[in-house]
Formats: C-alpha cells, sequence, structure tokens
C-alpha cells in the first residue's frame, strides 16, 4: 500500500494540531478520528465514529456558532464524497473560520481497502472551487502543511479547503473517545456552556 | 420543491408567522433549510431577520449534521423541510440520540389530504412511522388555530430538555397544491 513521496497522514494531522491554539478540530468517521486522537485528545476535538458524510455539515455550524475561533474538519475521500454537497452549502455561506482538510488515500480503507472514486476520476479540490470555495488546494509537502496550519488560524480568509494526497497505508487504529455526549458536553464546556 | 397556488387565503396566513415569532422567543439562531412552499412565508421571515441565519441546503440529512455543530457552539437551531426530505435524514437522525442535543425540525407535509401527485404519497405515507423509529417524538399542526400551542410544546421539548422533536404540518393547513382544476 506505501508508495514512495506520500506524506504520513500521521504527521499531517499532528502538523496541522501542533499549534492549534483555540482551534477546534472535527474529525471524520474513520481514520481521520483516529488521527486527531494520536495528535493528543484535546477539549476541542469532535470525533465522529458515524455520521459518514456529515463532518463538514458540523464543522460549518461550530464555524457559524463560534465566528472567532478557528474550526478544522478533517476527514478521509470517502466521507468527504458522501458528503460533497455541503461544500456548496459551505461555499454559499463562506464562513470565514472554517477550513476543510481532506486525507485523501484514494480508498475506503476502513473496509478493506476498496479504491475511492479520487484514485481515478473525482477531484475534490476542484469541486470545492467550482463550491464557492476559492482557497481551495492541494498540498502535497509538509512545508506545505505547516503554511496551511498557520494559515488555518486567520479567521477572517476562509474558507479553505485542502486536498493532501497520503500514503495509504493502514496505521494502528489509535481510538478517541466514543461517546457523543461526552464530547458534546466537553466541547461545550470549553466554550463555557452547561449543560442544559 | 413545488410552489403551490397563490390563493388570497394563503396569503393572508398567519400561522407561518406565529412560528417565526416563537423561534425568535426561543433564540433560534441558525435556520438551515429545503425549500418547500409550505415554508416560503417563513423562510422569508429569518432571511429577514438578522439574528437569525437561514442556510439553504442541498439535501436535508446536512441540517442535522449542521444543528449538532451549531449546538456544539452554543446555539440553537431548526430544520426546516417537506415530508419527502425525512427519508434523506434516516441515518444523520442517529445524532439525535448519540449527542441528545436539542433537535427541532418543522415539516411541511405532502402525500396527504387531497395529494394529487402520486409520487408524494409513499414518503408522505411513511413519514411520521420513519421519525418515530429513528427516536424523534412526531407532533402534529393541522389547524391555523392549534399551530402555536403545538409549536410552544414542541419547542419547549426540544431546547428545554434535549427531546428530538417534530411538528408535522399537515397538508390540510397549508392547502393541497392545485395541478389541475
Amino acid at each position: 500500500m506505501s508508495k514512495a513521496n506520500l506524506l504520513d497522514r500521521r504527521q499531517v494531522v499532528a502538523t496541522l494540531l501542533a499549534e492549534r491554539k483555540g482551534a477546534i478540530a472535527i474529525g471524520g468517521l474513520g481514520a481521520s478520528t483516529y488521527d486527531i486522537a494520536a495528535a493528543g485528545d484535546h477539549d476541542r476535538n469532535f470525533y465522529l465514529w458515524g455520521a459518514m458524510g456529515g463532518a463538514v455539515m458540523i464543522g460549518l455550524g461550530l464555524a457559524l456558532a463560534q465566528p472567532n475561533l478557528p474550526v478544522v474538519v478533517i476527514t478521509g475521500d470517502g466521507e468527504m464524497l458522501m458528503g460533497m454537497g455541503s461544500l456548496a452549502t459551505v461555499g454559499l455561506q463562506k464562513p470565514k473560520n472554517l477550513s476543510i482538510v481532506v486525507l485523501d488515500n484514494e480508498s475506503y480503507g476502513e473496509t478493506g481497502g476498496q479504491v475511492s472514486h479520487t484514485a481515478a476520476t473525482a477531484d475534490l479540490v476542484g469541486v470545492a472551487r467550482a463550491c464557492g470555495i476559492s482557497d481551495s488546494r492541494t498540498l502535497s509537502t509538509l512545508g506545505e502543511i505547516e503554511a496551511f496550519a498557520t494559515g488555518m488560524q486567520d479567521i477572517s480568509t476562509g474558507p479553505r479547503f485542502a486536498n493532501v494526497k497520503i500514503d495509504g497505508a493502514n496505521l494502528d487504529r489509535v481510538l478517541s473517545n466514543r461517546d457523543g455526549i461526552f464530547v458534546l458536553t466537553r466541547l461545550r464546556g470549553s466554550l463555557g456552556y452547561s449543560p442544559i | 420543491m413545488h410552489a403551490r397556488s397563490d390563493t388570497p387565503a394563503e396569503q393572508a396566513a398567519s400561522w407561518p408567522d406565529d412560528i417565526f415569532a416563537l423561534l425568535k422567543r426561543f433564540e433560534v439562531r441558525q435556520v438551515p433549510y429545503v425549500p418547500d412552499a409550505g415554508h416560503s412565508q417563513l423562510i422569508n421571515r429569518v432571511l429577514g431577520e438578522p439574528s437569525m441565519r437561514g442556510i439553504p441546503l442541498t439535501t436535508e440529512e446536512e441540517g442535522v449534521a449542521l444543528l449538532v455543530g451549531a449546538w456544539a457552539g452554543g446555539q440553537r437551531g431548526v430544520l426546516l423541510m417537506q415530508s419527502s426530505g425525512v427519508g434523506n435524514c434516516i441515518n444523520m437522525l442517529s445524532l439525535t440520540q448519540i449527542f441528545r442535543f436539542p433537535f427541532l425540525t418543522l415539516v411541511t407535509m405532502r402525500g396527504e389530504w387531497g395529494e394529487f401527485n402520486p409520487w408524494q404519497v409513499p414518503m408522505g405515507t411513511s413519514t411520521q412511522g420513519v421519525l418515530e423509529l429513528a427516536g424523534v417524538k412526531v407532533l402534529r399542526a393541522s389547524h391555523a388555530a392549534e399551530v402555536n400551542d403545538v409549536m410552544e410544546a414542541a419547542a419547549s421539548q426540544a431546547y428545554d430538555a434535549c427531546t428530538p422533536t417534530a411538528v408535522l404540518l399537515s397538508q390540510r393547513l397549508i392547502g393541497t397544491k392545485v395541478f389541475v382544476k
């Protein structure tokens, strides 16, 4: 599965979140959630273990509710393909504090590595741009990841979209907390909101 | 997704304004929607209200996920859709149990009460059952005079008790779409 010169997904996510400050990070169903957990548990990590196709919309709701905080959605190509319409919804709302990063291994790694549409034909960067997310790019070096991590702290220039071609090797799972109420309540608490 | 014929009675309907006033009183901020003619008056009020954000969706399930994010960020929302959209939401409705967040949706009904279009009937017939199987409490308003009370109950249990709730606004209330005279 390994290909030369492709980025390591864990290193990509660790780099994105190394200097996160107050940023909220949403992890899409599957390995993206493990990658965020591997980078270190955090009150502002929002792990998904289901709701395939919903990660970007959760990010949009958060970004609109918390316009002064950076919000980053980190998800996979399969999860993004299922929620492709949400890029059109984001393109219309244009939240300046929202960043979307797709870790693109061109396959459904969690279910046996079946190839996804991005392996051959689907161009998610083109889709995002065509949906009105003009800052839409491919990242292929760690230097570009570092620059993106700095850029996503700027809450006046989003939304932005990045597709990162990553090494398709399946890594050991790093299991995050999977109690949704706990994760939600913890995030709300860090933003100053009490339970009902 | 269909425009109903504009009759003077529809234009003068006050129940959409009642709903709007109640949503405002409950400090609803994010209003995702897939348009339906039965929601058009309410959508227009929302789009004209600075404290609310009307958010057009490409498919209704986006709205369920959006409302999770809104609540995680401290805001209440409400999802506006037509009965056919409920079917599009099924898997995403899991989130109402996973997160126990204040989920409220207002569903304009098709496929009942003199429906002309047979394509609306299957989903319209299963709308309430689908919602209930997904764990969503269902309230219904069939007459303009009861909309306010039904909405008050729905908003209270959704926002104050995090009980996922749908209000079905019946085709009898909204007016059957007229295709043929």
